[in-house]
């Protein structure tokens, strides 16, 4: 090929190099590379203050709260041990759903409410059809049931 | 009937016997990927919770594991090359790169289309989906450096040492959604649970998997041949052959 | 049968944009792919027959196994 392209192909292989191993150093540094933060780590102090950062839960049951005339939604998320509310305005995912996993970035206010700018919906692994869900919903019901009595 | 298998450690044998299997693995790639795409589309029914847009599995599952087999299998050869100082087994490695790049590509492309409707955004900087762009990095600095160096041995050298360098990412996009908090789900397919997929969806997606598995033999066995032709050139058995397909 | 109508079909749940881009840009590269490695090996043997025509003297090794 032309010395011109070669050049810029060895310039492009040398960038990507020294790119991945830099990267792949920070991956070994895995508090650097928290994704989320958990309400419990909220609550025990170790997100940082001041800064942005994400918070990953469970969205509470029952939490969700829309306020009339505008796109501002008040709901909780939770990791069963903490609760953090979170108070958040603009446009929410379509897997947006109480009981379902959520990921949230903004700042923790001074009051203790998580000030999203950022609302993103975690989804499990699980893929079966409406029916096998339904099914399975049905079953932990009847169980439960069967245990309180 | 003792086969020789060494004999195919040599350009020539090889390429002979690589275009007798091409047009099998053709016939195997349509079967199999007409059959995934049935299985995917007219049998396996809509999910309670993505819908329809989970549909994209069919393909990103396949493209996202083929990118890292594609990656190992690369980096093997690649090592067998510098090692043995094996020509065809650099050839290999090279002829395989590319391949692996697209899949990765189309990974990291079906992914964004998956991930803006279902968790709201084309992208984040999670474990998952940042070992998989590296991932990608890896297939292009392979090629770049490859390309870059004139002399085929140096460059299969220089190569390798990438290749091999670069494996230690492929476990850590697997472990990624254990290993860390991610926005990527966990693994709904693996060797020691019992499958998160309803049947018909995992089978349409493993007939895409196993098609995937042809179509890559098939690109990388024709570019393999192509290479070995160029780097071979200035061979009898070349000469030979292109006197007969001359002739004919 | 999943589909009512071929419009259901496309329409994927309202996803289609999403769906179709996904299978749309996967068959370019499949098809992008086989057409370069075509175009690779017609240039080396249009390139061969180049130097074929010509008389330049070459080199020629015996094959020797790897």
């Amino acid at each position: 090929m032309k010395p011109r392209h070669k050049k810029l192909a060895a310039i492009v292989a040398g960038v990507t190099a020294l790119g991945v191993a830099s990267i792949l150093v920070l991956n070994a540094f895995q508090s650097n590379l928290v994704f989320f933060f958990s309400p419990t780590q909220v609550m025990a102090n170790e997100a940082p203050v001041g800064k942005s950062f994400r918070i990953g839960g469970l969205v509470e049951m029952g939490s969700i709260q829309r306020e009339d005339g505008s796109t501002t939604v008040r709901f909780a998320v939770t990791d069963t041990a903490e609760i953090i509310p979170v108070i958040y305005t603009g446009i929410l995912p379509d897997l947006f759903k109480e009981g379902k996993g959520v990921v949230a970035q903004g700042k923790l206010s001074d009051n203790g409410i998580f000030e999203a700018d950022e609302v993103l919906a975690k989804h499990d692994e699980n893929y079966m059809p409406p029916e096998a869900a339904e099914a399975l919903e049905q079953a932990a019901k009847a169980q439960k049931a069967s245990l309180t009595q | 009937m003792a086969i020789n298998w060494f004999k195919y450690s040599s350009p020539a044998s090889f390429y002979s016997l690589a275009g007798k299997m091409i047009p099998i693995f053709v016939f195997l790639a349509v079967v199999l990927t007409i059959a995934g795409l049935y299985v995917g589309f007219f049998v396996a029914p809509t999910d309670f919770q993505q819908g329809e847009a989970y549909r994209i599995i069919f393909i990103h599952v396949p493209a996202a594991w083929m990118s890292m087999f594609l990656y190992v299998i690369m980096a093997v050869w690649a090592g067998i090359g510098l090692a043995f100082n094996t020509r065809l087994s650099s050839m290999m490695a090279t002829a395989i790169a590319p391949t692996g790049a697209m899949f990765t590509f189309l990974a990291l492309w079906t992914g964004a289309l998956w991930g803006k409707p279902m968790w709201g955004t084309w992208w984040v900087w999670d474990a998952r989906l940042t070992s998989e762009l590296i991932l990608l990095f890896l297939y292009i600095g392979f090629m770049s450096l490859q390309a870059a160096i004139d002399d085929p041995r140096r460059a299969d050298k220089a190569g390798a040492i990438i290749a091999l360098v670069g494996v230690v990412n492929i476990p850590i996009i697997y472990f990624s959604v254990q290993w860390w908090n991610t926005l990527h789900q966990g693994a709904s397919v693996s060797l020691n649970q019992a499958p998160a997929m309803a049947t018909t969806m995992l089978t349409g997606m493993m007939i895409m998997v196993f098609a995937s598995w042809m179509y890559s033999i098939v690109v990388i066995l024709k570019r393999v041949r192509v290479i070995i032709l160029e780097r071979e050139s200035h061979t009898a058995w070349v000469a030979e052959l292109r006197k007969k397909e001359a002739a004919r | 049968m999943n589909w009512e109508s071929w419009s259901e079909f496309f329409a994927m749940g309202g996803y289609g944009v999403y769906v179709w881009g996904s299978y749309f840009v996967t068959l370019i590269c499949i098809v992008g792919e086989v057409l370069l490695i075509s175009k690779r090996r017609r240039t080396l043997d249009k390139h061969y027959g180049l130097i074929h025509d010509s008389n330049t003297k070459e080199e020629i090794k015996n094959e020797t196994t790897s």
